[in-house]
Order: structure tokens, then sequence, then C-alpha cells
């Protein structure tokens, strides 16, 4: 016997048993860069290549948010729901409006509605055209798919600056409907960005779905099953991805989401393979929804005129206010007291939710694997850590 | 076969290097300080005051009632109100802010303050490129460096500036009409008040 192998033997261990009881490696890893998924670490122990244990670790991003709002009018709370998921401003903005609309049961006009589930699902698209380009970026792909993500969300961002004033802290939604209307031209040019969108996915599937790396990383990587899911309170691509068919926009139907035409693709597995095609699918659902929705916008006001914007307070009570945020049930409970500014504000995160499971996900599976698997779970850390 | 679909994905890639020699919607990126884009009309980033005329002290819409400090959510307005009353461009006597300052490091460019001004005298500007190397003074702007003319606000937003106009016009048209009523109306009424004030001094002798 070579000394070689005596001193190898000597580091680790006499046999495996050994080796997991001693020598796991406990490591500190995560994006740490806020241009990466965000400020994030887990806690990973190792044995050899394989995730023993993994502790989440977060709350760096954490600003208070919920505590700044009690202090806001309804109307200053506004613009602070853009910098939750800072990818979907737009529905951050519509879920609190749902919220505070059904506190102070105003009603919304036709127009404004239309107008909301177009920027909306818009919203959806940006949102999950980049992931799939950040998941790539994850697994190695660096660079190709996620500039080709970027290309066609930058397209989607500059029909944002030319409704709301701005790229992605829009701040466009306001409790009895929408701030301003559609400048002249901003929907003929909507409509061909969506028009054009198909093209992009079809490129980005023959690019992407059959090629066999792609395959061989995610494909029972990161596996939850429906039982799973249900348990941790999942919600969005995340649910469905394992075969819970729970869309909000068929269960609760909020806004006017009943008078479209459109499908709930479910999957099969549940491994990282399903949540990335899952995301595919649903822009394809996404860009019907649109072409629908552009078809019958019918002309009038986008603001109900009863609304008080300034000054607002809504009588006492509570409300819950929950759309389908394309990362999920996206809730915000809010408690009135009567007064100009909410009494209690708390947000139902679904980055947060979906991601309690990361451990279970996780287990049994190599270093490189963690990696795509947070990547397939679509975390915005603005919301995770508020 | 194995490797086909990278293969296949490779062809895609290959599309768009080459597309971006002969066609527009393939190169999208811009070399970005020889190359601008052009400015998109509804962007907003900081606030600015409008004023009206040719001197920004005089013409200043802003009457101080300080409704932006009150609903600004970061809180990055700071006003003083005036002791003394100027007139404005209507020629009414009112209120004007002696000091107003925004720090448009704290701003999050929320536009509140422009939606809440019952005065349409606080507007989103549209600069950029405004970094400085004074940490503490650099982005804290006073009141001369926020007031900018009404005619820069037509120029960058010029369907919002055009709508504002027309409503101020007509908002001052109807104020003179009031008031012109109002002067063929008092004149007689002017006389009877002296005489009121008259009876007064003499109730008071």
């Amino acid at each position: 016997m070579s000394v070689l192998t005596d001193t190898t033997a000597d580091l680790l261990g006499s046999g495996a048993e050994d080796r997991s009881g001693g020598q796991l490696l406990e490591i500190s890893m995560g994006p740490q860069h806020p241009s990466t998924h965000g400020v994030f670490r887990m806690d990973v122990t190792l044995d050899g290549e394989k995730v023993v244990k993994l502790k989440p670790v977060f709350g760096y991003l954490h600003r208070n948010h919920e505590k700044i709002a009690e202090k806001e009018s309804y109307l200053g709370c506004m613009p602070y729901t853009d910098r939750l998921d800072y990818f979907c401003s737009i529905t951050n903005n519509w879920a609190y409006a749902l919220a505070v609309e059904s506190l102070a049961g105003i009603k919304v006009p036709e127009r404004a509605e239309y107008l909301r589930v177009i920027t909306g699902e818009l919203t959806r698209l940006q949102n999950h055209a980049s992931l799939v380009g950040f998941l790539m970026q994850d697994m190695g792909a660096s660079g190709t798919p996620l500039m080709y993500a970027f290309r066609e969300r930058e397209k989607i961002l500059d029909l944002f600056e030319a409704l709301t004033g701005a790229r992605m802290m829009c701040n466009y939604m306001r409790f009895g409907g929408c701030r301003v209307d559609a400048p002249a031209g901003w929907m003929q040019q909507a409509q061909k960005v969506v028009d054009a969108f198909p093209r992009f996915l079809d490129e980005f599937e023959r690019m992407l779905v059959s090629n066999e790396i792609l395959m061989a990383r995610t494909q029972g990587v990161g596996v939850v099953t429906t039982a799973q899911a249900v348990n941790a309170g999942f919600s969005g691509p995340m649910a469905r991805a394992s075969g819970v068919n729970y869309d909000l926009r068929k269960v609760d139907k909020y806004g006017i989401y009943e008078r479209f035409a459109f499908r709930v693709p479910l999957g099969d597995h549940g491994d990282v393979y399903d949540r990335y095609m899952l995301r595919v699918l649903e822009m394809r659902e996404s860009v019907e929804i649109l072409k629908q929705a552009m078809r019958d916008i019918p002309a009038g006001p986008i603001m109900d005129p009863g609304t008080k914007i300034r000054g607002f307070r809504p009588k006492a009570g509570e409300a819950y206010g929950r759309i389908e945020a394309p990362k999920g049930e996206l809730g915000f409970y809010l408690v009135s007291d009567g007064s100009g500014n909410p009494y209690r504000f708390r947000v139902r995160p679904p980055s947060l939710i979906n991601l309690t499971l990361l451990e279970d996900m996780c287990i049994g599976q190599n270093v490189a694997d963690i990696v795509i698997i947070l990547g397939s779970v679509d975390i915005v850390l603005g919301e995770v850590d508020r | 076969m194995l490797g086909e679909g990278i293969l296949k994905g490779l062809t895609e890639t290959a599309r768009n290097f080459f597309g971006s020699y002969v066609d527009d919607e393939r190169l999208t990126t811009v070399q970005y300080p020889e190359e601008r884009l052009e400015q998109i009309e509804a962007t907003r980033d900081f606030p600015f005051l409008v004023y009206d005329g040719e001197d920004w002290e005089k013409g200043m819409r802003c009457v101080s009632c300080q409704i932006c400090e009150k609903e600004c959510p970061p809180k990055c307005i700071s006003i003083e109100k005036s002791k003394d009353k100027k007139p404005d461009a209507t020629g009414k006597a009112q209120f004007y802010p002696a000091k107003f300052d925004i720090d448009i490091s704290v701003c999050m460019s929320c536009q509140i303050c422009v939606e809440v001004c019952p005065f349409d005298a606080i507007k989103m500007d549209v600069v950029y490129e405004l970094s400085t190397e004074d940490r503490f003074g650099g982005l804290l702007l006073n009141k001369e460096q926020l007031s900018k003319s009404n005619e820069y606000y037509n120029k960058i937003h010029p369907t919002e500036a055009g709508a504002v106009d027309a409503a101020l016009a007509a908002e001052r048209e109807k104020a003179r009409q009031a008031a012109a009523a109002k002067a063929a109306e008092a004149k007689p009424a002017a006389t009877a008040v002296v005489g009121a004030a008259a009876v007064e001094r003499d109730g008071t002798k």
C-alpha cells in the first residue's frame, strides 16, 4: 500500500460511513451580488458533492416595508409596492390596488380593467422571459440566452416607459383605476410587440428545449411532489409545475379574467425542467390573453370619479386582495382604523413561500444543482425580505 | 442523435449573429455615450418647479401650500413658507416658498408630488447623468436650481404641457372675468362700505 493512499485515508477517514460522520464540509454560498438573484445566503453542509443540509439565510434586503407603510398615506404606499418584486412593479400595484378597492368598495371602470390586464400580462411576459434567461445563465450558458431574453424584455420596458414614465418603478395603478391613459399610438406599438413575441418564443425553443445539456442538468433535479407543493403553500408556476391546478386567474377570476379564453399549463414531474417549460408555455398563454384584451378594449374613463386619491380615508375594517403575480399568489392584507394610513399592512410574498422548500429540493443533489434549483424558484429578494 | 439539440441551438445563435449585420431588428444595442436613443415623452425622473415668463422668482407658480411636502412618500421635499405675500402670474397676492429644497438622492421619482399639486407648479424632469463628487450638497437642489421655465416644460413633455397650459389659461380667463364682474359690481358697494365705516367711526366717537 502506498503512502499516498494512507494519507488520503487519514484525511477522509477510513470509510464512507465515517466520512459522513466526521468530514462534512460546511460552506456558505449564494447569490451575494444584488445584480444576480439578490442578496441571499445558504449555509450548505456537503458530503463530498452531495448536499446533506441546507439552511437559507435571508433578511439582507430587509427595508421595513410593512412598518413604513403604516406611516404612509394609502396613496404613499403605492410607489413602495413597486420595490417589492422589482421585476414586476405593475402586478404589485395591482394587488395593492385590489386590496384597497375591496377595503373601500370601489368599482373600477371597464377601460381601466383592460389596461390592467394588458400591463399585467406584459409584466408576466417580461418576468418569465428574463427568468428563463437567468436560469440558463445559472446553468453556465453565460450570456446568449439571457441577452436574447433581455432583448425582448427591453421592448416591453420601452412600452412601460411610454405609458407610465418609468421602466421598472412604474407606479401605474391607483385605487379606482389607472393613473394615465395610453398615449396616442401606444396600443399599436404594444400590438406590434405582442405579435412579434411568439417569434422569440419559437427561437428560444429551437435554441434550448431539445438541448441535451439542458435536459441532463434539469430533468429529475429538485423534484417537488404534488403533496409537498400543497403542504408548503406553493402558488404560481412553482405549484403548477408540480401538477397543482391552481391559478388565481381561474380560481378568483379577479378583474375581468373570466372574459378571456386561456389554458393553464401543468407539469408532471415537478423538476427544474418542468418549471422551465411551464414558464415558456405560460408566456404563450399570456400572448393569447393580450391579443384578446387588445382586441376588446373599450373607450371610456380610466378612473372611478368618486374616488379621492389624496386624503383617502376608508372606513374601519380589513381586506385581503390577491392576484396571480408572475411568481405566484401575491396578497396584501390591510387593516384600516378609519384614519388616513393603514393600521396594519401585510404582504404575502410568493417568492418567500416558494422558497421554503429549498432544503427539501436540494438534499441529495450535487452542489452545482443548488444554483439551478434556486434559479428555477424565481425569487426576487426585494420581495422575500421586504 | 446525441448533440443534435445543441447543433440546432447553435444554428439559431449563428442566425442571430450574422443577421445582426443585415437586419436592424437583430441589432438592438446602441453605443451609448456617442449614440443616444430618442427620449420617450412620458419619461420622468426628478421633480422641478415651473415658472411662467422670464424671471424665475416673479413667475414661480408655487404658492407654498406644502401639500407635496406632506404627501411625498420618502419625504425628500422641504419647504419654508414666506411671511409676506407677492403677486403671482395672475396678479393675485400669494405666499411663495422662502425655501424649497428637494434632495434628489432621496427622491424615488414616483411623481406623487406632481399628482397632488393643485397649481401645476411641480413637474417631472428628464435629466440624467447627474453624478457629482459633492456627497452632501451636490444632489440637494435649492429653489433656484429647481426652477425651470414653462418653455422648457413644453419642450420635454409637449402633450402634457399643452393640456396644462390650456387648463391654466381657461382658469385665468375665468378669474379675470370674475374679477371684472366684481369690479363692475363693487363700485356702488364700495361707497356703501365707506358709508358704513363712517357710521362706525361716528358710533365710536
